[in-house]
């Protein structure tokens, strides 16, 4: 498998990654290097393999139905780039 | 029989309607954090730094939710999952701060399920469940703040969210009003959400395309900000004919998600094509998976309600009402238990069943007051209505009874006692009145015995008229009866 | 007085109990160090006015007899940690700025252990790295010189760089670190310094910024395998705000270290002779298992043989995971913004000028192995070799109590070495990353110094949850080892 500059485009633009052609053009090699890296794996035979997706070796915890937490809107905006009558501002979205 | 179909120029097309219903979980707090979940609070004060995703910061299931989910389940009368995976859909958006939502995928924690509708012309149909998930809300944006910005308020983001979705059985928009009525009714009577569409807590997406009545599936669009069921079927309506029309005209429907606009009533293309969605779903690393036990999903089980279909049947057996009457009666919990109440005190469930449906409802909906805030309480009710049938009062003067009761909140015995509305069943007492009528009035009379029956009426009129409606119905009528001939 | 800031942090407590030197004292001797080393580009931000504060606290204890278990104790913080009030960065121009309104739990249990904070520590941007180069705030420097060629600078390891370089070269007693997929050992390896990553579990994740949720796990630097085990002692400990965090009981560290290892095996996987493994690191890893058997171990070899596709899982799961972790730093809540025509550009030109090359590079490789199409060929398929990498160990540990290994395949390069090549950069990892994935504890201890002068570390690798017949092993290595060299650059050469 390799990736053109339009695969890389797409595979960009899905991450909210703005590059341009330049960029582009230098970043498919070294995708497809680390690719072919990891494409390795096909060798291994994982029939009947469960995948694994987390070592934790616990049960999902559950927490009690309580309001203990919010109420700090200062907090939460604080760190804001733009902020106004207590909401966080971005440039109109249009739907 | 609601399966419509529509008349096109190439001739008749169905549509194939899938619902996903999103409803928000009656809880205290988020899905994943301790922030509250209460509606219509200041822009971003019930937020925690885990629902404004700040750096490093993590998810803890809501056991509350967990537990909801599975009563939700129960009461669809679906599978509920043992084994449950939360994973994350991938996508950029204002109000989707963590940029992924925590939702379920491949092992939703309720599979498959039926539930039966009822349709407008008293048919039911069955309509199938695919799958439920708890997922976590999204934010708000609001677009009308500012001419060139759009503000995001979190207040809404990781609530916690209950999508059902249902098969493709639905092929036309009172199928699916009925669906949508039928799910939001068993969510009320189990508790598990509010279904105030108003407030946005029940939403619904419509999958729908048309095909000729035998084809296979059609490509399907998907619409979306559907906040009503008027909505629902407005956009139904409209997004049929689209589709009808750009095949008819030798196009394709495009799979795309589009929005309705309830101003301007047509749905239209939501984001563009180049944008194609790919939400990378993937296991929340996060999170392990959600593992019930056999005691839990029993222990919830043991409190399910009567749920409405039980209740409906029920009705209809024990009350021997029609099934009309029982469906209305069961549209909501509070409204069946007050029906019950009055049965219980007024003896008569049909007498009964008329005057909670025709007589309270009506009234209420009028006034414009829900039946919580009825000035008439059950037991009022009831009492009311146990006069009727124990011929203390006639129905006549039972409705203004109601009427004072409804204004005064007082109780029918006190008020037929205050105005003296005692039915009058001595037979000594409505002679005199009778004998009085017929010597007022020899010519009718005269002509009444001469043959013109009609003018029986007249006389029941006059009596009644005399006793200012007291008078016992039945005895005026076996009385006159006898003195005329 | 002795150099306060070549003491140990055993030593330093007692020290301070004994009244020989006060909790301010020790934290100015290492503020003066701190100051001296700013070449060594090891803290992104310096906190001394903190420290100060907190050991003026720790002191006010000590006169009380009120001392906390890590009282007056100098730390450096990884950046990676969220602190109230200090930045937090992540090394990335993404989050400059950012200054966190809460603390994260593992930096608050050190704090009110009563350790003192010195700044916070440069790192790999978001911690993904090998050499500590993709910094937004610039390379740190090993404080460590290559004999035969002193004149270039090395790398201190990555991803905690700064947290390796600052130890080994006496800026603070301790730091914390975090470790991926070798981010804690790989540097300690690089700078002759102890570093430990527990078991996944073991410390909380609350309030460290993310990069691979199911592989991160915090944990210690320190100079001796005593100071990491009474690092550990605070660090540790279930935390309701993580979900993946262990109820597992945690032991007293400190009581694991002292017993020889008669009984014990100790494994070596035969898979980790790797090609091209320098000689001198091959003979290291035999003078370790002499050392071992010394101590009465019996050293057994055992196999782990999906270990060559250790590498390849990681690179498929740790991207994959950040790709998603990093999709909140969009400019809206915190951090850079750039501003564009709409949102799409705001998002995308702050991610691009937000973001360093390697952090995209990776977060485009997790776009992509997640995608449609290629989730089941590159993601489930990682999945599944990470489930028999983990049951490789599971076997092994039916046979043997730990594993040693070498930590990392070279001693510590010079600059910019491997920095056009991702791939050879990810080879850094190969002995760290199996234990990683199977969420083990780890340890790197420094052995000995190669013909450049440089250090070596060995790896010790325990079951789940037995960080303390990690830590006695290592305790043992370091006893044989008898480890004194010290770095060229340290802070105190130009004090007083």
């Amino acid at each position: 498998m390799s990736l053109t500059r339009d695969d890389v485009k797409k595979v960009a633009r899905l991450s909210r990654l703005r590059m341009d052609d330049q960029q582009l053009d230098e970043l498919a090699p070294k995708l497809n290097g680390i690719l072919g890296f990891i494409e390795q794996l096909s060798e291994v035979d994982t029939d009947n393999v469960e995948p694994l997706s987390n070592v934790a070796r616990s049960t999902l915890p559950l927490r009690d139905d309580v309001i203990n937490d919010g109420e700090c809107r200062d907090a939460v905006l604080a760190n804001a780039p733009e902020s106004e009558e207590g909401f966080f501002a971005v440039p109109k979205v249009v739907e | 029989m609601t399966h419509a179909l529509i008349k096109g120029e190439t001739g008749e097309w169905e549509m194939v309607i899938g619902l996903e219903v999103h409803a928000q979980v009656i809880a205290n707090s988020k899905l994943f954090s301790g922030a509250s979940i209460e509606f219509g609070a200041a822009p971003n004060t019930h937020v925690s730094l885990v629902d404004a995703a700040m750096p490093g910061m993590l998810p803890v299931l809501n056991q509350h939710v967990v537990e909801q989910g599975i009563k939700t389940g129960l009461g669809l009368k679906a599978q509920v999952n043992k084994y449950s995976v939360f994973a994350r859909k991938n996508y950029f958006y204002p109000d989707l701060p963590q940029g992924y939502q925590i939702s379920q995928s491949d092992h939703p924690i309720v599979g498959e399920g039926i539930i039966e509708v009822d349709l407008p012309d008293g048919s039911t149909k069955e309509i199938g469940i695919t799958r439920m998930h708890l997922e976590q809300d999204a934010g708000k944006s609001v677009h009308d703040m500012h001419p060139s910005k759009s503000y995001v308020d979190l207040n809404r983001s990781g609530s916690a969210l209950m999508e059902i979705v249902s098969e493709p059985d639905i092929r036309s928009a009172d199928e699916a009003a009925a669906y949508v009525n039928k799910i939001r009714m068993i969510l009320r009577y189990l508790g598990t959400c509010d279904g105030n569409m108003d407030e946005g807590s029940m939403r619904a997406d419509v999958n729908i395309s048309v095909r000729k009545p035998g084809d296979e599936y059609g490509t399907r669009a998907e619409i979306k900000n559907v906040n009503s069921i008027k909505a629902m079927t407005q956009a139904i309506g409209f997004e049929v004919n689209r589709q009808i029309d750009i095949i008819e005209d030798g196009g394709e429907v495009d799979q795309e998600t589009r929005l309705w606009d309830p101003v301007k009533l047509e749905t239209r293309a939501l984001r563009s094509k180049e944008d194609a969605h790919d939400y990378r779903y993937f296991p929340d690393p996060d999170l392990l998976p959600l593992e019930l036990t056999d005691e839990l999903i029993e222990r919830i089980k043991a409190t399910l309600p009567e749920l409405p279909d039980e209740k409906k049947h029920r009705f209809m057996n024990e009350f021997s009402l029609n099934a009309y009457d029982a469906s209305v009666l069961i549209a909501e919990q509070n409204r069946a238990a007050f029906y019950e109440t009055v049965v219980k005190t007024a003896g008569d469930a049909k007498l009964s069943a008329n005057w909670v449906i025709n007589e309270l409802l009506g009234a209420l909906n009028k006034a414009g007051k829900d039946l919580d805030d009825s000035p008439v309480i059950a037991e009022q009710l009831g009492q009311l209505v146990a006069r009727i049938v124990d011929n203390t009062i006639s129905g006549k003067i039972a409705k203004d009874v109601f009427a004072d009761m409804m204004e005064s909140g007082k109780d029918a015995d006190l008020i037929i006692d205050e105005k003296g509305l005692k039915q009058v069943t001595d037979t000594g007492a409505i002679e005199a009145i009778i004998d009085e009528v017929i010597v007022n009035n020899p010519d009718n009379v005269a002509a009444y015995r001469g043959g013109k029956d009609k003018l029986f009426g007249f006389f029941v009129g006059q009596v009644m008229k005399a006793s200012q409606g007291k008078a016992n119905p039945t005895i005026v009528n076996e009385l006159l009866k006898n003195k005329l001939s | 007085m002795t150099d306060l800031t070549n003491l140990t942090i055993a030593s330093a407590l007692n020290g301070l109990k004994n009244k020989e030197f006060s909790a301010t004292e020790l934290t100015n001797a290492h503020i003066t160090a701190m100051e001296n080393a700013r070449d060594l580009n090891a803290f992104i931000v310096e906190t001394p006015e903190i420290a100060l504060k907190q050991a003026e606290v720790a002191d006010v204890r000590y006169a009380n007899g009120t001392a906390l278990p890590l009282d007056g104790v100098p730390i450096g913080m990884k950046d990676l940690f969220c602190t109230k009030d200090t930045q937090t960065t992540a090394a990335s121009h993404i989050l400059e700025g950012f200054v966190p309104q809460y603390e994260s739990t593992v930096s608050g249990k050190l704090w009110d252990a009563g350790c003192t904070m010195l700044g916070k520590l440069n790192l790999d941007e978001f911690a993904m790295g090998s050499a500590n180069t993709t910094s937004h705030f610039g390379n740190v420097i090993n404080p460590w010189k290559d004999q035969t060629n002193p004149n270039i600078d090395l790398v201190p390891g990555g991803s905690s760089g700064g947290s390796s370089a600052a130890v080994a070269a006496r800026l603070c007693l301790g730091a914390t670190g975090t470790d991926t997929g070798g981010s804690i050992r790989q540097p300690a390896a690089f700078t002759g310094t102890c570093g430990i990553k527990p078991t996944y579990g073991r410390c909380s994740r609350w309030g460290i910024v993310a990069f691979a949720s199911s592989l991160d796990q915090a944990g210690a630097f320190a100079r001796t395998v005593e100071d990491c085990a009474l690092m550990l002692n605070t660090m540790c400990g279930h935390d309701a705000k993580d979900s993946t965090s262990s109820k597992q009981e945690v032991p007293d560290f400190t009581k694991a270290l002292e017993g020889d290892l008669k009984g014990k095996k100790i494994g070596i996987p035969k898979e980790y002779r790797v090609d091209g493994m320098p000689e001198e690191i091959e003979k290291m890893w035999q003078q370790g298992m002499d050392w071992l058997k010394d101590q009465g171990a019996e050293i057994v070899d055992v196999s782990l043989p999906h270990t060559k596709y250790a590498l390849p899982t990681y690179y498929i799961i740790a991207p994959a995971e950040c790709s998603s972790n990093l999709a909140r730093y969009d400019g809206i809540r915190y951090g850079q913004r750039v501003e564009g025509e709409d949102l799409t550009d705001l998002y995308e030109l702050t991610r691009a000028q937000g973001f360093g090359e390697e952090v995209q590079r990776r977060i485009m490789i997790g776009t992509y192995v997640l995608s449609a199409g290629y989730y089941d060929a590159y993601y489930i398929k990682a999945q599944k070799v990470r489930r028999l990498i983990t049951q490789d160990f599971e076997n092994a540990f039916e046979q043997v109590d730990a594993l040693l290994t070498p930590t990392a395949p070279s001693s510590a390069f010079a600059i910019g070495e491997n920095d056009d090549d991702p791939i050879k950069m990810y080879l850094n990892d190969v002995f760290t990353v199996p234990t990683s994935l199977a969420g083990l504890p780890g340890m790197s201890v420094p052995a000995g110094l190669d013909s450049k002068g440089l250090p070596l570390g060995l790896q010790v690798i325990g079951k789940a949850w037995d960080e303390e017949t990690v830590l006695n092993v290592a305790r043992n290595i370091e006893r044989a080892a008898n480890f004194t060299a010290k770095p060229q650059i340290l802070g105190v050469s130009k004090a007083a």
